[in-house]
């Protein structure tokens, strides 16, 4: 299988890039605004996919790194009248660090031990953030809306309270992981990891110092998962704690999954089906924990390689 | 494209080069000029589409409902107030001789799903106002869209978010009243009835901070004291061990639990304490939904609990709060009619009624047509004082501040006595309120 | 309150937690051990037993003891069959992958989820305890039921504890544990093993369920905290090891009452879960488990 840097392959996702630009001109406002939200959650799935769909390794906590992104940024805007770059960057920053500090501990371990692992991690600092929560404000959270000063560019004003600043900082941070994965996908770092995933013993014995080769992609994938909070305390002006909870390590999974693990276009296809999957659903039921349910449980039985997974085995063979 | 300094390049089979400064480079101008152009180009054409202003277009009004999550027992109720409130508004000729319509949509009790539910209520279903939300994590998730989208967002929480100010100007809560007069309406009364050394034992998160906070300090500037602050884990479902860390000098003990675990948690307290008990004075959060005859809850019997308003019939005996029953459906005893084992959660869910009322009040008074009224609308709710006791306000007269956007109103106090609550004290308004501390008059609308 | 009578209420609550924590984390237990798999849906299974209790008190009104005998009968059935319908119907054709069952069980834990809050609805209701007095101590009173349901729980442990280590299906369960392919090889018919074995781990749930039901209530989510927690008693206790269950809920069900009482109790289970995950970094087979190939 050729997974490299191909023309087609750069023409699809540059492509694929500017469509999504291009969307904000023609969808109409409901719509807009949900792409926007969906290109910051797929950013979250783009960095969960880089750990499970070319690592394979599965985590169940990744909401940490979502939430340290998040908490870093949105406490340093709150507190401490952070601008919204400087606290981006430090909303990364943290999840990086957490996601080295976890990484170094919780990489001896593999397969169900390591799932187990994240999940107790990922409660541990769900906790914590209650704990704290004299700090953190707990499960209520807060806004900050009230705190942020517009992003200033040169002479331009950029208030996140208008609607097309948050699609194209959406944009922005969706294109940059999604160009990153192909970037990684194609690079002899990618092909390490794959092998990793697809034989740990054998890549060792090829002379990989595999357990760094999994910290790096660990710290890239909690980072861009990092960068994702970040974005969205920015963008949609909310922190809470509900976004440490164990749900929102499951949703990371259950995106990749959908959309398909290890290939660079799954996570947006996925967070984007199962965003309308949902909100269509909710208009005829409310049981919509019925569809995230039933999709996991179809995925896993009858689409184990997810919607563009399918695809790349049936008929487009070079998609990366 | 050829960068020198950049040595690594991403290796091609067909020999293109791509480096990644001049790369990033590109992608950076390119990103630059095209936000700039967008931000200046996107139009208001996209945003909020003109409403016909037709004038017996219904008033829509989207209702942000707990339909699921753990917020889903309180969700049903606030729906059949909801319902009930609605169709009573509609057979009085509706709002400004429109008639009213619900959107509902589920929000599964979550600050996220919250958020985007507002921007499908107000962008796809074009509502006018969205209304009803609950729990205060996800009133804090929606409100910064609310007021992005500047559509007025009508909530029914209890929480200390809008008065606080944490929020913006296109929040309201006219009508119920916050946490924070609560407890401050009920320290006078325990302080002087019940005892001044109080253990004070509340869920570990926000919705117990309020508590903890404002009551304690009530406390202190009352001469009490506190003997101990008990914070319980969100997820626990057994309490005996807590109980040895209330000291034996406790003479209240004051108790707001929510969530499933309540029921075991007076269970566990009564097997704890016995006769041999402090005063214990609780909220009826705890509660709601909760029948008080349950067999485990005895050992509340001769306790006090906090009513928003009452659920068994006999509290308020008044006209208005006996239409208000029977249009929601509510039994003597606070239950529905349909089904006696189905008790309401009434001292939130007269809220939803009296919110309802209150958006015709202010649509008609401001002389509101279509969204770009907003502004009229809200100037309007910020001059009303308060509103009058009467069928549209079943809980009594309240007096509303404008520059909190905030209600405050009576609150019962009733005892536990044959498994079933009596009303024994009604604060007065003046009781719960408080220096505000925010005044949202002054953002722009 | 002193120490001494404090420390007797904390242990006594510990030993009523750990009893029923051993029982609640068995089952899963079992099926992690033998099958190598994880179930994420065990607590639901839990959280079913106890919604069946409901059902079952609320059928037979007038008395509180048959309507608990009726659920410790129905319920582990129901459960159990369900549990065979997922076995069939989705653990074997994902041929029990590790991964692959745990997404399922995920999804099967919110598809539980909905049935019970669509059918059943929010509410968190009580059930009656079949028998109900209160032991008074000189210091302070406890739940006579409470040591009903650590007696009884023990009574189930001892029965599992005779099962697997007494009788065929024991016998094969413990070759299967120990080498799937040599015990199939030597004709222990491996896949009627698993499919027992799942069934009766989520029996064990389910009947959990219903012992604990008089204490808590029965609520659509109350199966993910018996979840967490068992996860961490089927950690810290060794993979299928039936003695590490019982003495890591021993450990778990003490320290938490201990340890909540001296440190905030947030702070107490934050401790555990990293504790967790300290012990399956560092000792992988657990502290109490054997090191199994």
């Amino acid at each position: 299988m050729n997974r490299r840097l191909t023309h087609k392959v750069l023409l699809l996702h540059l492509s694929i890039v500017a469509g999504l630009f291009l969307a904000q001109f023609f969808l109409p406002e409901y719509h807009h605004t949900n792409l926007a939200r969906i290109m910051v959650l797929a950013t979250f799935a783009a960095g969960y996919n880089v750990l499970f769909g070319y690592t394979g390794l599965m985590s169940l906590g990744h909401a940490m790194f979502f939430a340290a992104g998040m908490y870093a940024t949105g406490l340093s805007v709150y507190y401490l009248d952070f601008g919204a770059l400087s606290a981006f960057f430090l909303g990364i920053a943290a999840a990086a660090a957490v996601a080295v500090l976890f990484g170094l501990f919780a990489l001896r371990t593999s397969g169900v031990s390591f799932l187990i692992v994240t999940m107790m991690f990922g409660q541990a600092c769900y906790l914590t953030i209650l704990y704290f929560n004299t700090i953190t404000l707990g499960d209520q959270g807060f806004t900050l809306s009230n705190n942020l000063a517009p992003l200033e560019i040169g002479q331009q004003q950029f208030a996140f309270s208008n609607p097309s600043v948050k699609f194209n900082g959406a944009w922005i941070l969706f294109s940059i992981s999604f160009v990153l994965s192909m970037v990684i996908a194609a690079s002899p770092l990618g092909r390490v990891l794959v092998a990793i995933r697809e034989n740990d013993e054998r890549t060792k014995l090829l002379g990989y110092n595999t357990y760094l080769y999994k910290l790096m992609a660990l710290v890239v994938s909690g980072s861009i998962a990092g960068a994702a909070g970040a974005g969205y305390a920015l963008l949609f002006s909310y922190v809470g704690a509900s976004f440490a909870a164990i749900l929102y390590s499951i949703y990371p999974l259950l995106w990749t999954l959908l959309g398909g693990a290890g290939t660079t276009l799954g996570p947006l296809i996925g967070t984007g089906t199962m965003f309308y999957l949902i909100d269509i659903a909710s208009g005829y039921t409310t049981a919509y924990l019925f569809v995230v349910g039933g999709s996991l449980l179809i995925l896993v039985l009858w689409f184990p390689k997810g919607i563009v997974g399918s695809i790349r085995d049936r008929w487009i063979k070079w998609l990366p | 494209m050829k960068d020198q300094s950049d040595k690594k390049r991403f290796p091609s089979s067909d020999g293109i080069d791509v480096s990644k400064r001049s790369t990033i480079k590109a992608a950076a101008a390119v990103t630059g000029g095209l936000i700039a152009a967008s931000t200046t180009k996107i139009p208001e054409f996209l945003y909020r589409s003109a409403y016909a202003a037709g004038s017996d277009k219904p008033i829509r009004v989207g209702f942000q409902v707990h339909r699921t999550g753990i917020g889903a027992l309180y969700g049903r109720w606030y729906e059949q107030t909801t319902t009930a409130v609605t169709k009573l508004i509609n057979e009085m000729g509706g709002i400004a001789g429109r008639p009213v319509e619900i959107i509902a949509e589920d929000d599964g009790t979550d600050p996220k799903r919250g958020a985007e539910v507002v921007e499908k209520l107000a962008a796809q279903h074009k509502v006018d106002f969205v209304y009803g939300t609950l729990f205060s994590h996800v009133v804090i998730g929606s409100a910064p869209r609310a007021g992005e989208l500047k559509i007025p967002y009508f909530v029914v929480s209890e929480g200390y978010h809008v008065a606080s100010g944490k929020l913006n100007r296109y929040v309201a809560q006219p009508g119920i009243t916050d946490v924070r007069a609560q407890v401050t309406a009920m320290s006078s009364w325990v302080m002087d009835n019940l005892g001044k050394r109080v253990t004070m034992i509340f869920p570990d998160y926000a919705f117990g901070y309020d508590h903890r906070d404002f009551f304690s300090a009530e406390v202190e500037k009352r001469g009490g004291s506190i003997a101990e602050l008990l914070a319980i884990p969100p997820t626990e479902s057994s309490y005996t061990k807590y109980f040895p860390r209330i000291p034996a000098d406790t003479e209240v003990l004051y108790h707001v639990m929510v969530g499933p675990g309540v029921l075991t948690f007076v269970k566990e307290m009564g097997e704890h304490f016995g006769s041999n008990r402090p005063e214990i004075f609780g909220f009826i959060d705890s509660l709601e939904g909760v029948d008080i005859a349950t067999p485990g809850l005895e050992f509340l019997e001769g306790t006090y609990l906090w009513e928003g308003m009452p659920r068994y019939a006999d509290g308020y005996p008044t006209e208005h709060a006996a239409a208000y029953r029977k249009a929601v459906g509510l039994d003597e005893n606070g239950a529905s009619v349909d089904d006696p084992k189905s008790v309401s959660a009434n001292s939130h869910m007269f809220g939803c009624w009296e919110t309802m009322f209150i958006i015709k009040e202010v649509v008609e008074k401001s002389g509101y047509k279509d969204p770009k009224d907003y502004p009229a609308l809200i100037e309007t709710l910020e001059g009303i004082p308060g509103f009058a006791e009467g069928l549209e306000h079943p809980q009594g007269e309240k007096k509303f501040v404008g520059q909190l956007h905030q209600s405050f109103g009576q609150q019962f106090i009733s005892k536990v006595s044959n498994g079933k609550l009596d009303v024994v004290h009604r604060t007065t308004i003046a009781d719960g309120m408080y220096e505000p501390e925010a005044d949202y008059t002054t953002q722009p609308l | 309150m002193d120490l001494g009578p404090f420390l007797f209420l904390a242990f006594l609550e510990g030993t009523v937690t750990a009893f029923v924590l051993a029982l609640t984390a068995l089952g899963l237990s079992l099926v992690f051990g033998v099958m190598r798999i994880v179930n994420v849906a065990h607590g639901e299974f839990f959280m079913l037993g106890a919604v069946l209790a409901w059902v079952c008190s609320s059928l037979i009104e007038s008395s509180a003891l048959a309507g608990f005998a009726l659920a410790l009968f129905v319920a582990p059935i129901v459960v159990g069959a369900i549990a065979l319908a997922t076995d069939w119907g989705i653990l074997k054709r994902v041929k029990y992958n590790p991964e692959s069952t745990i997404v399922a069980t995920i999804g099967l834990l919110y598809i539980i989820q909905q049935l019970v809050l669509s059918f059943y609805g929010p509410e968190a209701r009580p059930v009656a305890a079949p028998i109900y007095f209160r032991v008074s101590f000189p210091w302070f009173g406890y739940s006579g039921y409470k040591l009903v349901v650590a007696v009884l729980s023990a009574a189930v442990l001892l029965a599992s504890w005779y099962g697997i280590s007494r009788t065929r299906l024991g016998l094969y369960m413990r070759a299967t544990q120990q080498d799937m392919e040599m015990a199939q090889a030597f004709g222990v018919p491996v896949r009627r093993v698993y499919a027992t074995v799942f069934v009766l781990g989520a029996m064990l749930a389910a009947m959990a369920g219903v012992l604990i039901v008089p204490v808590q209530q029965a609520h659509y989510l109350m199966g993910l905290d018996p979840l967490l927690l068992s996860f961490i008693v089927v950690i810290i206790g060794g993979l299928g090891s039936l003695k590490g269950t019982v003495v890591a809920a021993f450990v778990i069900g003490i320290s938490d009452g201990m340890i909540s009482v001296f440190f905030s109790p947030t702070l107490a289970k934050i401790l555990a879960t990293l504790l967790v995950a300290a012990v399956l970094v560092i000792r992988p087979t657990g502290l109490f488990g054997e090191d199994t190939a």
